[in-house]
């Protein structure tokens, strides 16, 4: 490896597959005007504004974009849960990229800043929105000196402000960025942080943003990949668009596999059909676990996942049949663990996280959260006892309440609990302090139980070696 | 320094205009501070809860939530390595131990000369290209302790001065919404009328 | 068998379409559609635990404390319940075990960065943390890690101290100085775990209402200082009682151990103060403890005093009054006490002959203004328009502002304020007008047919709020511009807002001016020798006439001066004899505040020294000149005030002791309506004088109050940034200000909230005497100032 670069992200793979959202990626300059004016930029867009906004609205809801932000919710139905007659209405880009695993959004931002733009206008024109805010996380320098040049070239060109392409429709989109808090990415947190408060979750409902959201005013959230579907669509129409993928899923989804694979990297996967060995081990993608090791335990859709084992590997990027082996999809997240594993810290590294991400507004959030970690990493340094181990449960009990979802596990002769599970926050991140080290203890007890009754000191380097 | 120049004051109110209420300025007021002063001071936080019409204490409140502003100086270069299950799989930790020997100073500390800062990071959105870090939130890729070392000393020696503006400045380009294009916030209570575009017809 | 008669159908009361009804544990409960769960559990004593919960504030759900099961479509769901309305046909379980579970499992988690230090903490024994921990907790932390470690209690205020340590971060403190006093001066700071409440560094919790933080905090976290060390609560013993500091008439506790009043809590009352009180009627209960109180009679010998025996102190004022001229005899006072104290002192008075009365001493309105269609705290804050003719009500009269400001804040009401400088409610004003003093009455007519104006006061009821901005200018103004609005919006009812704590009972039962003879006329009369007795019945004119020089001769041309009061004060340290008087706290009886509601006052210790309540005073002097008095008890004097006083009704001993007593209506014989006063031009280079008061001051019950009395200010003159410029002065400097009666000297301050041509000086702060400029017979005041 070639080391750094200060240029845009790299990681991205493209393949034999349709391209929604990278067609552009294969270009040095992708990012400016001219090159996305030369690849049909802003076409979409013109189309959209001789048909009537509610027929654009119909379209998208046709085609069934499911939301990439981590839930799946279609965005023409969100779009239409706002409140009749209820103005203004706002929509806010959700570019805060934070989930543990999770390469996408920025590779968007930073390569096809003008493709996610038009998906805003076109958004906001179908649904009336009235203001737009794009919401970029704050650590992400590049991705907003390409999104400010992008919209100081896309207003002076007259794509954004007053009377868009001379047409009765305008819009300002403001470009806005975070300041460091995983949390924030959580829709209603990101809305109190536009708002200039603390970040923290606003429970719900009754506070669906759709309905009461920034300023109280009817508001979306849609994430960047979600968003910068709509010009492909709007160019190429449903019937394409539902044309790939599976009815329930259909087009495609950027997947970024991380860990010890061959080639990690970031893909433009078709929806509800790839399946995790395709990704894993299939020559177009991560071509196989590094070293020719086995795979011992994957993260299927982001930190807050529980882990899948390889008996999951031949299940589809299709949540109907994830959620159902005990895990989700997420944001297209994948981290990879083979054999030489130390399966105890990897899984702190995840409950850290969220345990430092806390916003702590929920007592078990702020209190279990750090208690996990704490238990994890004493057990890690092999300083733990038994009772730390029933501990971790008990704590994680106080979280989510009743069975927590993991995977099927022929060896261990266990069968899957369901995703969701139950919980005592308002928003995920408690829980996912808990996801990871609830799944390493199911799936990997015996090397709990190793650390414990040898009390080894574990030398202090890579999780792996 | 600390209350805001003149210059950032105007910059302000720019962008509080952007806003359909002024309060929601205060995070992009808050990295103007920071830009101004490498770190955001007590007197900076007050103006701009003069600015955006909140107390010093709220303003505060929002600052202290978020990771990225620090209320005392920090090192001109911030490197921020990241530690999340991506690069700790391959070799985050060492690399953290080889940045803490290398630079005599323990993780969350300055050297001596006040020209870096190292943080454990959190997951930093390049997961596939691990380890990695930030150096004033600009990316290094696949960062191996060598790689590590040349970039200190380049760093150093001043040679990425072109290329990474000093702690404090995150994006060095601007948003600007010309006059005459910029549609203008309203606050949401004046608006009454849907949409000019929505009266069931096409835009044009 | 039961047999359905259909026809019954047909009778029923048409459906609430609000009502809702739901089950909590089995049991059907009757609720209304936006209530939370927790609440419609609380009112039929289900109770749930909670921490972050408020009644009075909006929820958060931050503890997850309340959680319980409702049944949902995929089986029973955990919610909490704080925040999760109430759905019709809902199914609630609050003991379940999976509800146990959670709950000692929140516990469990609360307690795990929790000092424990119950022991040495002000709130063990009465800790909602303790107490649930008890209740609802498992007995046993399974904690092991190192706990946070914060700097110990700091202190935020002046009154408040914090400790985070023990603060388990329910957003109560936090909330109530935002949502409730406007004053989000501490703030949730940090993140996750390391969430702590802090001030912003050199900017104190500086709030009137900052006690109520210590009140609501549920474990000890936030303490008071006053009351810091003081008592356990088991050593506490506590009687309901109202707050009368103020006319607001706040209910509290009054809480005592053995026999040293030590704190004051809000108690929730729904017409007046929702359990909030303000720093000063929570804190001023020190004076009472004062080691300067008065224990015993005084008798003036040559420039000094000698303790006497009541009987003696009491024969000597009877012979005064004896020997007094047939009306020579004045009373001024009696808004310090209770109706029962001004109720026999009229009764006194009647029986006496006393033409001279007045329970106000030249700084509020003609009784008069209660003869207007009355206005509530509720009403006014219910709908429509207010309209503010009033002092600045945050100041004046706290938790009053505290219920505008929520009413503006919730929309239910618009304000339109009038007044001749900003105020705390001017920010919550839908329209804020500026009218110098003396010229209000003549803009009002124009400007509230201004159409925006004119809509919003045709659009629902209008209540206006009317007292006494200005005391250098007369009231005679302010009524002006009372009727004023009333001539345009004739509907309007009234809410005076007239500030000593029980000066409309003290009006209404017995010591309203008689034949126009108020306290300016009392004073110039005895000024001019024609006073034989004057009483002062805690009424101390030398700090509280605006015209301090009427005060000073009117004292000193009295033949002989009574003084009834807790302090020597400084007129009562000009009397021949000198009563002390049981203070608040050290009697029972009942109040009236501003709007007309009659609630009990309690006595919790022994009256200090041989003190004893005005009402004893006035029914011995009685017996002892000859006038047959049946009164031995309270109840007898109930009994009468009740019997005599048309519109009291049987109000005053059942149903005034239950919380939120009674609203009466009393009309207090009502002087001669006062002559219209119309304020000349001011000389261009002449300031109009502005003279209103802060919450604190030299009051004598702040001053004896350690904890509050260094809370007043020193005397400065604002003035406009520009007219500073004008004058010449820098900030903060020395100038004169001066008219043709007197002169002062006192610093100066640009104050950009302060219009051009305005002189601010706040009233009885530290420093030299603004009262010297003005003169009664002046319906305003202008001075010139001049940089030295
Ligand atoms: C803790 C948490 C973090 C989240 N972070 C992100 C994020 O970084 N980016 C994102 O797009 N969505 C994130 N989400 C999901 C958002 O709340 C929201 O569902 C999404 O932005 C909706 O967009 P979509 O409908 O287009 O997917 C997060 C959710 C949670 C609970
Ligand atoms: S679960 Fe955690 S991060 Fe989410 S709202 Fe609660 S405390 Fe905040
Ligand atoms: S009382 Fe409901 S969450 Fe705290």
């Amino acid at each position: 490896m070639t080391g750094g670069t200060w240029k845009h992200a790299p990681g991205f793979y493209v393949g034999d597959r349709p391209q929604v959202v990278t067609s552009r990626f294969q270009y040095e300059d992708s990012y400016t005007l001219e090159r996305y004016l030369a690849t049909d930029g802003y076409k979409g867009l013109r189309s959209a504004l001789a048909r009537p906004a509610n027929e654009i609205h119909d379209e998208v809801r046709s085609a069934t974009v499911l939301g990439r932000g981590g839930a799946g919710f279609p965005a023409g139905n969100k779009w239409g849960l706002m409140p009749q007659e209820v103005w203004p209405r706002y929509l806010v880009v959700n570019g805060d990229e934070s989930e543990p695993g999770t390469y996408k959004d920025r590779l968007l931002m930073e390569r096809d800043p003008h493709q996610l733009i038009e998906g805003c206008l076109i958004a906001s024109y179908a649904a009336g929105l009235s203001q737009c805010f794009l919401y970029i996380r704050g650590e992400m320098a590049l991705a907003q000196e390409r999104i400010a040049t992008a919209l100081n070239e896309a207003y002076a060109a007259g794509y954004v402000g007053k009377n868009i392409l001379g047409s009765k429709f305008s819009l300002d989109i403001v470009l806005h960025w975070g300041a460091g808090a995983y949390v924030v990415g959580e829709e209603t947190a990101l809305i109190e942080s536009l708002e200039g408060n603390r970040g923290m979750p606003r429970l719900k409902p009754p506070y669906f943003p759709a309905a009461n959201g920034l300023y109280g005013q009817p508001t979306i959230v849609n994430n960047v990949e979600t968003l910068a579907n709509l010009p492909w669509l709007l160019n190429n129409g449903a019937a394409a668009y539902t044309a790939i993928g599976t009815a329930t899923s259909p087009g495609t989804r950027m997947v970024a596999v991380s860990g010890h694979v061959n080639r990690p990297g970031v893909f433009e996967i078709i929806n509800g059909i790839t399946t995790f060995r395709d990704l894993l081990y299939g020559e177009e993608f991560c071509q196989g676990i590094r070293n020719g090791n086995d795979l011992k335990a994957f993260v299927p859709g982001g930190g807050s996942a529980p882990w899948f084992t390889p008996d999951q590997l031949d299940l589809p990027f299709e949540a109907s049949q994830v959620g159902p082996a005990g895990s989700m999809l997420g944001s297209g997240a994948i981290m990879v663990m083979d054999s030489t594993t130390d399966i105890p810290r990897a899984a702190l590294t995840l409950t850290r996280f969220y345990a430092h991400e806390s916003c702590g507004k929920c007592t078990p959030c702020r209190e279990g959260g750090t208690w996990l970690e704490r238990i994890l990493s004493r057990v890690v340094d092999g300083k733990g006892t038994d009772a730390d181990l029933d501990q971790i449960f008990e704590v994680g009990e106080s979280i989510c309440p009743g069975a927590f979802p993991h995977a099927s596990n022929e060896k261990l002769g266990i069968a899957a609990v369901p995703f969701p599970y139950r919980m005592n926050t308002i928003c995920f991140v408690g829980p996912s302090a808990y996801a990871p080290v609830h799944s390493a203890l199911t799936l990997f007890r015996s090397e709990f139980d190793a650390r414990i009754v040898k009390r080894t000191m574990i030398k202090v380097t890579a999780v792996s070696e | 320094m600390a209350r805001l120049t003149e210059e950032n004051v105007r910059l302000a109110r720019e962008i509080i205009g952007r806003y359909p209420k002024p309060r929601s300025a205060t995070i992009p007021l808050l990295h103007l501070a920071q830009e101004q002063d490498g770190y955001v001071t007590n007197e900076a936080m007050s103006h701009i809860g003069e600015l955006v019409g909140a107390s010093s204490a709220e303003v505060f409140g929002t600052a202290s939530f978020y990771e990225m502003f620090k209320f005392e100086p920090v090192g001109k270069y911030l490197i921020n390595i990241c530690g999340t299950m991506s690069c700790a799989l391959l070799g985050a930790e060492e690399l953290m131990h080889h940045a803490e020997e290398r630079l005599g100073i323990k993780m969350g500390s300055t050297t001596a000369d006040g020209k870096i800062t190292l943080e454990r990071a959190e997951c930093q959105a390049a997961c596939t290209e691990a380890p990695c870090l930030q150096v004033n939130y600009r990316y290094r890729y696949r960062v191996t302790p060598d790689q590590l070392d040349s970039l200190i000393d380049d760093l150093s020696a001043g040679n990425l001065s072109s290329e990474i503006p000093a702690h404090g400045v995150v994006a060095s380009v601007r948003q600007h919404i010309p006059a005459d294009r910029a549609v203008g916030a309203v606050a949401p209570e004046l608006v009454t009328e849907n949409p000019v575009w929505l009266d069931g017809k096409a835009a044009l | 068998m039961t047999t359905i008669d259909t026809t019954d159908t047909n009778d029923l009361p048409p459906q609430d379409p609000n009502a809702v009804s739901i089950t909590i544990n089995g049991r059907t409960v009757e609720a209304r559609k936006g209530d939370f769960i927790i609440a419609a559990a609380d009112s039929v004593d289900e109770y749930i635990p909670r921490f972050c919960y408020h009644p009075r504030m909006s929820s958060v759900g931050m503890c997850r404390q309340c959680m319980v099961e409702v049944e949902g479509p995929r089986g029973p769901m955990m919610v909490v319940s704080c925040m999760t309305p109430v759905a019709d046909g809902q199914v609630v379980r609050t003991d379940t075990p999976q509800v146990k579970r959670a709950q000692e499992g929140m516990i469990e988690l609360l307690l795990a960065n929790h000092p424990l230090d119950c022991p040495v903490c002000d709130k063990g024994g009465e800790c909602p943390l303790q107490d649930q921990a008890f209740s609802h907790g498992a007995g046993e932390s399974r904690f092991v890690e190192e706990k946070r470690h914060y700097e110990k209690p700091i202190p935020i205020s002046d009154l408040v101290f914090l400790d985070r340590e023990r603060c388990i971060l329910c957003d109560r403190c936090t909330r109530f100085a935002d949502e409730v006093a406007g004053d989000p001066l501490i703030s949730f700071t940090q993140r996750g775990n390391n969430t702590q409440i802090m001030t912003f560094p050199d900017e104190p919790f500086a709030s009137y209402f900052s006690g109520n933080t210590v009140q609501i905090c549920p474990v000890g976290a936030l303490t008071a200082s006053p009351y810091r060390f003081k008592a356990r609560p088991w050593d506490l013993e506590q009687r309901e009682s109202t707050c009368t500091t103020c006319s607001v008439g706040c209910r509290t506790v009054v809480q005592s151990s053995r026999d040293e009043l030590l704190r004051y809590q809000g108690v929730d009352s729904d017409p007046v103060n929702w359990g909030w009180l303000c720093d000063k009627g929570r804190f001023n209960f020190q004076s009472t403890n004062s080691d300067d109180r008065l224990s015993s009679p005084q008798i003036k010998s040559g420039d000094s005093f000698a303790a006497s025996s009541w009987s003696d102190a009491l024969e000597s004022v009877a012979r005064v009054i004896r020997h007094s001229r047939e009306g020579s005899i004045a009373i001024l006072g009696g808004a310090r006490g209770t109706n029962e104290d001004a109720f026999m002192w009229g009764a006194l008075a009647d029986a006496a002959g006393v033409t001279m009365r007045d329970a106000q001493l030249d700084d509020g309105l003609p009784a008069s203004v209660f003869s207007y269609a009355q206005a509530t705290i509720d009403s006014a804050c219910a709908g429509g328009t207010v309209i503010l003719l009033a002092p600045d009500i945050k100041e004046e009269l706290p938790v009053l502002y505290l219920r505008l400001r929520d009413a503006v804040q919730k929309k239910r009401i618009r304000l339109i304020e009038i007044s001749s400088h900003e105020t705390g409610l001017t920010k919550y004003a839908w329209k804020s007008i500026r009218a110098e003093s003396g010229t209000a009455a003549g803009a009002i007519p124009a400007l509230l047919v201004q159409a925006d104006i004119a809509a919003q006061l045709a659009s629902g009821p209008v209540v206006v709020v009317a007292g006494r901005a200005n005391l250098a200018e007369s009231a005679s103004h302010s009524m002006d511009a009372l009727t004023a609005v009333l001539a345009v919006v004739p509907s309007a009812s009234v809410l005076p807002v007239l500030r000593r704590g029980n000066v409309r009972g003290a009006l209404s039962l017995g010591l309203a001016p008689r034949n126009g003879n108020d306290a300016a006329t009392i004073l110039e009369a005895s000024a001019k020798g024609n006073v034989d007795c004057l009483i002062l019945l805690g009424a101390d004119p030398l700090s509280d006439v605006a015209d301090v020089d009427l005060a000073r001769r009117g004292i000193a041309g009295a033949k002989f001066v009574v003084a009834i009061d807790t302090f020597l004060t400084a007129s009562a340290s000009h009397a021949d004899v000198v009563l002390p008087a049981a203070a608040y706290g050290e009697k029972d009886g009942t109040t009236m505040n501003l709007e007309g509601r009659v609630t009990s006052v309690v006595q919790k210790i022994t009256p200090h020294g041989t003190s004893r309540a005005d009402w004893m005073i006035a029914v011995e002097l009685m017996t002892l000149l000859g006038h047959e008095s049946n009164f031995t008890t309270l109840a007898d004097i109930q009994h009468a005030m009740s019997a005599a006083v048309p519109g009291f009704g049987s109000t005053t001993t059942a149903v005034a002791i239950k919380r939120d007593g009674v609203v009466v209506s009393v009309t207090p014989p009502s002087s001669a309506p006062s002559a219209t006063s119309v304020a000349g031009p001011r000389n261009s280079y002449e300031f109009r004088l502005d003279l209103s008061r802060k919450l604190f001051d030299r009051a004598i019950g702040t001053i004896t109050s350690p904890s509050l009395a260094n809370l007043a200010s020193e005397a400065n003159v604002f003035i406009h940034p520009l007219d500073l410029d004008r004058v010449g002065a820098a900030e903060g400097t020395n100038v004169r200000v001066s008219n043709s009666h007197s002169s002062i000297v006192l610093p100066v301050r640009a104050l950009s909230s302060i219009p051009r041509g305005t002189a601010w000086v706040p009233f009885n702060q530290i420093g030299a005497d603004v009262r010297e400029l003005v003169r009664r017979n002046e319906s305003i005041v202008d001075v010139r100032i001049e940089s030295m």
